[in-house]
């Protein structure tokens, strides 16, 4: 296994505020990871620092074994470094077809217009939105925004994809749809970090959590562990909830 | 095939322009002029202001930098040709140094900033005397021939300007940058996350409003033979150009110069017969535009005009009949 | 020149200066437009002075309210039937609508009042303390400014509608919730600023010369002051215009009046760019 992202001692202040503190971890290739943690415990300023959109406070970040600390929003979209946003972000007024085809020409480094419309139609097709393809991206309703923004996303060529709260807003059934999409996304090759607060979700995708609590990494490894560490269960989960996941993860 | 309506109809359109030294008298050619002149600084605004979607009220310092530098490249013995090309480039150079600093700014503080650049460089043209003549103007060698000749000479370098002009903004339209540039205007943030160099395709846009405003003020100050900096730098010009562009559709291929054609047209028969009230009713033209055409003549949904108008027609009669 | 009658022409200058911006100020940040009218509003206000006291020979002090109280007026009307109608639109449409509202605006002006340079010359003589030389009628504009921005901060933090215009500004939609009608809260704003733009305007007739020329300068005055000391808040643009006084009258002392104007502008640009939200940047209303 190789190393594909690794993080050295991130902080990030903004005024007096440490949105993250200290931060270290290293990521596998191929893995999909979760990242969990309460309400303004840095995880959506995390996935900014790793994507370029604000400079670090100190620290290093390591994508793909080059350092990438200084590099701008841009640069990281054409390293192989794509993100969604936890607030989607289209561009209203363009067709989604032409969406998607914004990250194929810029991330994905397509040669032409052309090629970059005809990568999107792949795209489009892959995450299911390939009916409305010639609509503009206002009118789509929330969960297919979502998926226009993971089909972006893959135009892009991705390396690396950070999810921000996918599936944010959606409904069960909607959630698992997003799920098997996701899934699918891994089995491309794409190494994925995945921010989710439903719990049941991110323990029956991910191979690895990340927890941060006040912008400190408190906890990390494989699921069942994570769930158990008492830390963990105090800051962000309540003894009950870690109880009945328990519970439920030995009758399965 | 839209392509083509395109081409056809700016080439119609140019040689129209371009037969009127054949077949009309000075006044009109020098309406021609200002036709020409104004289409390109407003396709040339449309890159910023239309495809970037950036409030970009500095036209009036690229003219008039531009009039400067042509006048005094040929004062100080630059051949005429020479001289507007070193003016154009000299506005690239500066609008591009300059959008380095103040495309920081987005909104508000950019249209402010964008407008203050334009006092500036007045100020600044004012007070440095020993250079510019300060406020007394510049005199501006004047170009050889008859008026005719002089006339159909400063249409014709006018024209090939917005001829470079517009197919700059074709080929933009459909590439990269084109493409790019569109992607800002909607979502800057998402722009930068797709990998878009969003600095550098905002800093390609405003030199490219610039590069055309600086050529066209070059052969401009040749034409007119004197320049002084309020006319130079005029923030009735500045606004003016956005204007244009706006009465004819931002963002839009043929829209500028539509726009610009009107907006001329217009304005001649304002001065012609209400001088006293010119500024005032070109003020309610803007006002106008803002209420019931805020996305310009080419975009306006003619079928569903043409549809309400038939049906207004169709009962009127009935109206009438039942009336009678 | 001594150093401390350019602090005090400096003072003089810009409670003036401040007189001039805050309405500009106010305007931007509660309604986020750019009000290129303002310039206009001054000059109207100066003109309506200037005449009313030819006319009647009443000392423009006491017809100040008057005539501040039409620019009122005229201002909410403008807003009320007008820019409340794009006042959601971006930069481009409500700059360019005020813009062509101003054009209009200006044309009756040079029609009705011609661009003759105007003053009202109330010889009320200067006051020498030492050497220092102070014409009584700038202190008087002095005065009479720094009473009109101190009452508009009494208005803004004390009275009803200056708290709905702070709810306003600070949330839109919370200020429609509470049942506060948005719409009317725009256009008193807008005409305060109108309000102090004419007050400003019989001021600056009474110690300088004023033409509708000087509309152009007046606004970019506001934008500078406005950058120096952030939008929206009374004090802000008092610092800023005071700032402005004072860096125009040193500069004007030390590399000539005819390049003070230009300094300021310079100024605002590296303002601009190393703190766009100005050097105050108060949030919310003070
Ligand atoms: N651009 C910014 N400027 C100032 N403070 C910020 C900025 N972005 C985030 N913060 C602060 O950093 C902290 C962490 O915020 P962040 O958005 O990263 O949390 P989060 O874990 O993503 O929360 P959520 O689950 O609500 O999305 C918060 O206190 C927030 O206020
Ligand atoms: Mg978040």
């Amino acid at each position: 296994m190789t190393e594909i992202l690794r993080l050295e001692n991130v902080s990030k202040s903004f005024g007096g505020n440490r949105a993250v503190n200290d931060v270290s971890f290293s990521l596998e290739e191929g893995e999909i990871i979760g990242l969990i943690g309460p309400n303004g415990a840095g995880k959506t300023t995390l996935v900014n620092l790793i994507t370029g959109v604000h400079p670090l406070s100190a620290g290093k970040v390591i994508f793909a074994g080059e350092d990438v600390s200084r590099q701008q929003a841009f640069q990281a979209a054409r390293r192989g470094l794509a993100r969604t946003f936890q607030i989607v972000q289209p561009f209203p007024k363009m067709t989604v077809l032409e969406n998607v085809a914004a990250g194929a020409l810029f991330g994905g480094g397509t040669g032409s217009v052309e090629d970059a419309l005809d990568l999107a139609h792949e795209e489009l097709k892959f995450v299911g939105l390939d009916a409305v393809a010639d609509t503009p991206a206002s009118s789509l309703a929330l969960p297919n925004r979502k998926r226009l923004e993971l089909a972006k996303s893959l135009a892009m060529r991705p390396k690396f994809l950070l999810l921000d709260e996918v599936n944010a807003g959606l409904n069960a059934s909607e959630i698992d749809g997003a799920l098997d999409l996701i899934r699918k996304i891994a089995a491309r090759g794409v190494t994925i970090l995945i921010i989710e607060h439903l719990m049941k979700v991110v323990l029956s995708i991910s191979q690895r959590i990340l927890v941060l609590h006040h912008g400190e990494l408190i906890a990390q490894g494989d699921p069942r562990t994570v769930i158990e560490d008492p830390q963990v269960v105090e800051a962000y989960l309540g003894s009950k909830f870690a109880a009945r996941v328990k519970a439920e993860s030995h009758h399965a | 095939m839209k392509q083509f309506l395109y081409f056809g109809a700016f080439a119609l359109w140019v040689a129209l322009i371009a037969a009127t030294p054949l077949l009309a008298d000075n006044y009109t050619i020098r309406i021609a002029i200002s036709i020409a002149m104004f289409s390109a600084m407003a396709v040339s605004w449309n890159f910023i202001g239309g495809f970037t979607g950036y409030p970009s009220f500095s036209t009036a310092a690229f003219f008039g930098l531009g009039c400067y530098a042509g006048a005094l490249a040929q004062r100080n013995g630059i051949p005429l040709v020479m001289a507007w090309v070193f003016a154009t480039l000299f506005v690239a150079v500066f609008a591009a140094m300059l959008g380095a600093i103040i495309l920081r700014l987005k909104g508000h503080y950019f249209a402010i900033g964008s407008i203050a650049i334009v006092d500036l460089t007045r100020l600044i043209t004012s007070s440095w005397g020993s250079l510019t003549g300060g406020g007394d103007g510049l005199n501006v060698p004047l170009l050889q021939g008859s008026p005719q000749e002089v006339s159909a000479l400063v249409l014709y370098v006018m024209l090939a300007i917005l001829i470079v002009a517009f197919l700059t903004s074709i080929y933009v339209d459909r590439s990269r940058l084109g493409f790019g540039l569109k992607c800002i205007s909607q979502n800057e943030d998402a722009a930068d996350m797709v990998g878009v160099n969003t600095t550098s395709f905002k800093i390609v846009a405003y030199t490219l409003s610039a590069v055309f405003c600086g050529a066209v003020g070059a052969v401009y100050a040749s034409w007119v033979g004197y320049i002084d900096p309020t006319d130079s730098f005029s923030i009735l010009l500045t606004l003016k150009v956005p204007v244009m562009v706006l009465l004819g559709g931002a963002g839009t291929l043929l829209g500028p110069v539509l726009g610009a054609g009107v907006f001329v047209m217009l304005e001649e028969v304002f001065w012609a017969n209400f001088l006293e009230w010119n500024r005032a009713i070109l003020g309610g033209i803007i006002v106008f535009l803002i209420f019931f055409l805020p996305n310009g003549l080419l975009k306006i949904q003619y079928r569903t005009l043409y549809g309400a108008l038939v049906q207004k027609l169709r009962s009127a009669p009935k109206q009438a009949e039942k009336s009678s | 020149m001594d150093i401390i009658q350019i602090l005090l022409n400096g003072i003089v200058l810009g409670s003036l200066y401040a007189c001039i911006a805050i309405g500009f100020s106010l305007v931007w940040g509660v309604l986020n437009i750019i009000n290129m009218l303002h310039g206009s509003f001054i000059i109207l206000g100066g003109y309506l002075a200037f005449f009313a006291w030819q006319y009647s020979g009443v000392n423009p002090v006491f017809l100040l309210p008057i005539i501040a109280a039409l620019l009122f007026g005229l201002g909410y009307l403008l807003q009320y039937f007008f820019i409340n109608k794009v006042v959601m639109s971006p930069v481009l449409t409500t700059l360019t609508l005020t813009f062509g509202l101003d054009m209009i605006l200006y044309n009756l002006m040079t029609v009705f009042f011609t661009a003759t340079p105007r003053r009202v010359t109330l010889d009320l003589g200067t006051i020498n303390l030492g050497d220092m030389y102070l014409p009584v009628d700038r202190l008087m504009g002095m005065g009479l400014a720094l009473f009109l921005t101190a009452l508009l901060f009494l208005v803004m933090r004390a009275s009803k509608i200056g708290r709905a215009i702070v709810a306003v500004r600070m949330d839109r939609q919370a200020a429609t919730l509470m049942g506060i009608r948005v719409n009317n809260v725009y256009a008193i704003t807008f005409g305060i600023g109108a309000f102090m733009a004419g007050a400003a305007g019989v001021i600056f007739s009474m110690v300088f010369p004023i033409t509708t020329n000087l509309t152009g300068t007046f606004l970019g005055k506001a934008f500078v002051i406005c950058v120096i000391g952030g939008l929206g808040s009374v004090p802000g643009a008092l610092i800023g215009g005071i700032a402005l006084g004072l860096i125009e009258s040193f500069a004007g002392y030390t590399i000539g009046p005819q390049n003070a104007t230009t300094v300021g502008f310079v100024l605002m640009l590296f303002l601009l760019i190393v703190r766009p939200t100005g050097l105050v940047g108060v949030k919310g209303y003070e």
